[in-house]
């Protein structure tokens, strides 16, 4: 058969993943030291495990609503509300995904027509363009740089917005760059949208781990409630990843429509994992984020040391206020795969290229500091090694 | 207690071989800062030793720890602290607690040997005066220790890159 006839073509150009190519390099390697995780290194706390696992036991293997757990929307309510001081209402506004992936993908799957453009910060995570496309977007990057420590600025917003705008994706705390946008930045995003019918896909999925000052909620600046698909989840703020479970908020009209693809597509959230999320939540905010805040500050500290290690070993590196990489400058004359290889090949450290982010990635590396004190000395030291031999 | 000073207290806890050129480098400060904070905290007797935490069923030494419940007649002027000095100024006492509920003074013990621990409580311990009564618990395997499990390998389960 010839399968390329048969496949859809939007989905058969698009590239596969830069990550997956250094993925399958890597694993094969042995004495590699990581900087290329992009999850926490914590296990999930034994106590929300704990919770699923009784879940379990009483016989709760079931589906749930479409929606999720009421319980769980009713805690994940009260937990947005606490935290970002946004108000939603469990009944009709908050729809349990499978991690905030899913969110990414219904949200785009019920807004865009064909040829819609999405804009999308670049460099950013990568599922949004592949998302968009999947969806029959065009995904329309808007610069970000180092100069402006990778903030989406309003002159670049106002540069890609046509008539054919129809969302746009707000990642921050952002990954791969670590960059945060305080109110005020936010603010004069708000001020250029408000012209607009632009809906905006907040993802805010790294919120918790905002080290200078407190994370603000997009929906939470005057007038944009209205017009934002707020996305959360468990995976970073509470080590959660594997449990896929996410949240999308928002007006009713807008997730009511989530959740018909969600319906469709997926039935519902894992159930188990849901009684360890309403254990996260519950206990986080009983014991005033005890738990988040001990992981946050090890992130924040092992934070200041790679980009203070980074520094010293000669390379270039902007200060990530949120998430947990950092997003150094690849020595001049080397394109960052090239890079990125001869770091894994003659140091044995690896790192993400830029480029994998986005084009404006190119001419930078993303690192984890998900990752053990030891293994950022140790990472650090041999690309100052590295550094020093170019 | 400043912010930084639990900062550092956290982090050598976690630690205590972090150097003070790492530790002001997570923290942002400079080394002199947190060199004398450490002095500090030193001096204030806030950090009293910074001992390795060892799994000492893996080493092949002939040992055994007990805990004794002690009940005691507390002193009119001193309480329990005149009679509690009594039980701790003996070397092989490594801990020694006072307790709510069913006893009063918590005591833990290393020795060489069962035999020699039971004579220190019979000879020792019991014969203090203010001591009502004695119950030794012998420890018999130690799962997790100063949050640390003992049996488990720390193993990073994550794949080596993801996005």
């Amino acid at each position: 058969m010839n399968y390329d006839q048969i496949l859809c073509r939007r989905v058969a150009e698009v590239p596969p993943s830069g990550i997956r190519k250094f993925f399958d390099v890597v694993s094969e390697m042995k004495g590699v030291v990581s900087l290329g995780v992009g999850e926490p290194d914590f296990n999930t706390p034994w106590g929300y495990s704990d919770a699923a696992i009784y879940s379990l036991r009483k016989g709760h293997t079931h589906y749930t609503s479409n929606w999720g757990l009421l319980e769980l929307r009713k805690a994940i309510a009260e937990y947005m509300e606490m935290r970002f001081q946004v108000e939603y209402d469990p009944k009709k506004q908050i729809l349990v995904t499978v991690g905030a992936s899913e969110g990414i993908d219904i949200a785009l799957r019920a807004l865009v027509e064909p040829g819609d453009e999405v804009l999308v910060p670049d460099p950013s995570y990568v599922s949004y363009a592949p998302g968009v496309t999947f969806a029959g977007g065009v995904c329309v990057p808007v610069r970000t740089d180092a100069e402006h420590a990778f903030k989406l600025t309003p002159e670049a917003l106002r540069e890609v917005i046509t008539p054919k705008t129809k969302a746009m994706i707000l990642p921050y705390p952002n990954n791969p760059t670590g960059a945060v946008m305080t109110r005020a930045d936010m603010e004069a995003i708000a001020a250029v949208l408000r012209e607009t019918n632009i809906i905006v896909i907040s993802d805010e999925i790294y919120a918790e781990l905002t080290y200078e000052g407190k994370h603000v909620c997009f929906a939470e600046i005057p007038g944009m409630w209205e017009r934002t698909i707020t996305l959360n989840g468990f995976s970073k703020a509470f080590a959660m990843t594997g449990w896929r479970l996410g949240y999308a908020c928002g007006p009713t009209e807008l997730i009511s429509v989530l959740c018909k693809i969600h319906q469709y597509a997926i039935m519902c959230a894992p159930t188990a994992g849901q009684f360890a999320a309403i254990e996260a939540l519950k206990s986080s905010m009983q014991s005033d984020f005890a738990e988040v805040r001990r992981m946050v500050d090890t992130y924040d500290r092992r934070r200041r040391l790679i980009v203070s290690g980074l520094r010293n070993a000669g390379v270039t590196c902007h200060e990530p206020k949120g998430a947990f990489y950092a997003f150094p400058a690849v020595p001049k004359g080397l394109t960052s795969q090239q890079f990125c290889e001869k770091l894994l090949w003659e140091k044995k450290v690896a790192a993400v290229p830029g480029d994998a982010f986005g084009e404006l990635g190119e001419g930078f590396f993303r690192c984890s500091y998900a990752a053990s004190n030891e293994n950022i000395l140790k990472a650090v030291e041999r690309i100052g090694e590295l550094v020093s031999e170019l | 207690m400043q912010k930084m000073e639990m900062h550092i207290l956290e982090i050598l806890t976690d630690d205590a071989r972090t150097s003070v050129g790492q530790i002001a480098a997570m923290l942002g400060l400079s080394e002199d800062a947190v060199q004398a904070a450490i002095a500090g905290l030193e001096e204030q007797r806030i950090i009293l030793k910074y001992p390795a935490l060892i799994n000492w069923e893996k080493v092949d030494v002939e040992e055994v720890e007990a805990l004794i419940e002690v009940r005691v007649t507390p002193e009119r002027d001193h309480g329990f602290d005149a009679i509690a000095e009594q039980i701790y100024r003996f070397e092989e006492v490594r801990n020694v607690y006072l307790m709510s509920g069913g006893y009063d003074l918590l005591v833990m013990l290393k020795s060489s040997s069962l035999k020699k621990l039971a004579l220190f409580v019979a000879q020792k311990l019991s014969t203090i005066d203010g001591v009502l009564s004695t119950a030794t618990h012998f420890v018999l395997k130690r799962y997790k220790s100063e949050g640390v499990i003992l049996d488990e390998k720390t193993e990073d389960r994550r794949l080596k890159v993801s996005p």
